[in-house]
């Protein structure tokens, strides 16, 4: 099973993750913010995570590190 | 195993740019690139002048800042006095077809032996958003509130097009990193542009249609599509020049 860990102070919230995501699994936070005041992004099932490194292909600021 | 992490290329200083800003994504390739190839320890990079000026603080190799639009010039110094390290720039529009462009022509016309990584994003960032040489017809940006027209301000700069007539460069290419396939092949791009540089073959200039999501006033996601809708129409992707082939 693939696992994500989210460097979540690192995230801008622009959500280019989200929209890169085949499976539609990550989502900004709508209860949280970081400290620079973003929703950072959350991983909503970690089961159908397929590990593709789409999402942390397209993050600009390195937030997401992908294993397998 | 891991599949994916920040390349260590890249210092842990949290970058300054706006949400959403593909600034982030192009620094992270150039250097899983100078991971890739072993040369992070020999490289010298030339930061610019604009958004990305803070470059210096985020690439782990040693870093120059050059007077606005004159990277390559100051490249061209480095890499004549220390022909043994890899020596780059990392430019954006304002930076490298405005004031720039001087530079950029004879240092290309010259085939110096120098890698140039063009940031293209149709606008000043840095500045808030001004018209750049590369600016859209009927774009508006903040001293083209109506839309760039080409009867008073002229028309879009292609740059590539433009280098690719001259004998000096051995490499031109356009590519773009609006979604994962075209980012893998931004990489390949940079790749074989510092590549060139290693093997002695000249002047590598990699042009990165990038988005400015503050400035165009989008959605990151949104902006990404204007890439593919206005900007590639204008900037069509591909390698301009090749010496190789």
């Amino acid at each position: 099973m693939a696992k994500l860990t989210f460097k979540e102070e690192l995230c801008k919230g622009c959500g280019l993750c989200v929209n890169a995501c085949p499976k539609g699994i990550l989502t900004l936070s709508r209860t949280r913010l970081n400290q620079k005041g973003h929703a950072p992004v959350e991983l909503t099932d970690p089961e159908a995570c397929v590990g593709c490194a789409f999402c942390a292909t397209m993050c600009p600021d390195c937030v997401i590190k992908v294993e397998k | 195993m891991v599949v994916f992490e920040k390349p260590k290329a890249l210092t842990d200083t949290v970058l300054h740019y706006c949400p959403g800003c593909t600034h982030g994504i192009i620094h992270r390739l150039v250097a899983e690139v100078m991971d890739e190839l072993g040369i992070e320890g020999k490289t010298v990079g030339v930061a610019p002048v604009g958004c990305s000026v803070l470059a210096y603080n985020y690439f782990a190799c040693d870093m120059v800042e050059a007077a606005h639009g004159r990277a390559p010039a100051v490249a061209t110094g480095i890499k004549r006095s220390l022909p043994e390290n890899v020596v780059f720039t990392y430019q954006g529009d304002g930076d490298l077809a405005s004031i720039g462009m001087c530079e950029t022509v004879h240092a290309a016309a010259r085939g110096e032996n120098i890698t140039v990584i063009f940031i293209n994003n149709a606008i000043y960032g840095m500045t808030g958003g001004q018209m750049a040489p590369t600016s859209l017809i009927g774009q508006v940006t903040q001293t083209s509130p109506y839309g760039r027209s080409a009867e008073t301000q002229g028309y879009p700069i292609r740059v590539c097009e433009m280098l690719a007539t001259l004998d000096g460069p051995a490499y031109l290419e356009r590519v773009t990193v609006n979604n994962v396939k075209n980012v893998r092949n931004a990489k390949k791009a940079i790749k074989k542009a510092f590549q060139n540089q290693l093997d002695g073959k000249g002047f590598s200039l990699v042009e990165v249609l990038s988005s400015c999501p503050t400035n165009w006033g989008m959605t990151p996601q949104k902006a990404l599509e204007w890439i593919d809708e206005k900007m590639i129409p204008q900037y069509p992707l591909g390698v301009y020049k090749d010496k190789e082939v």
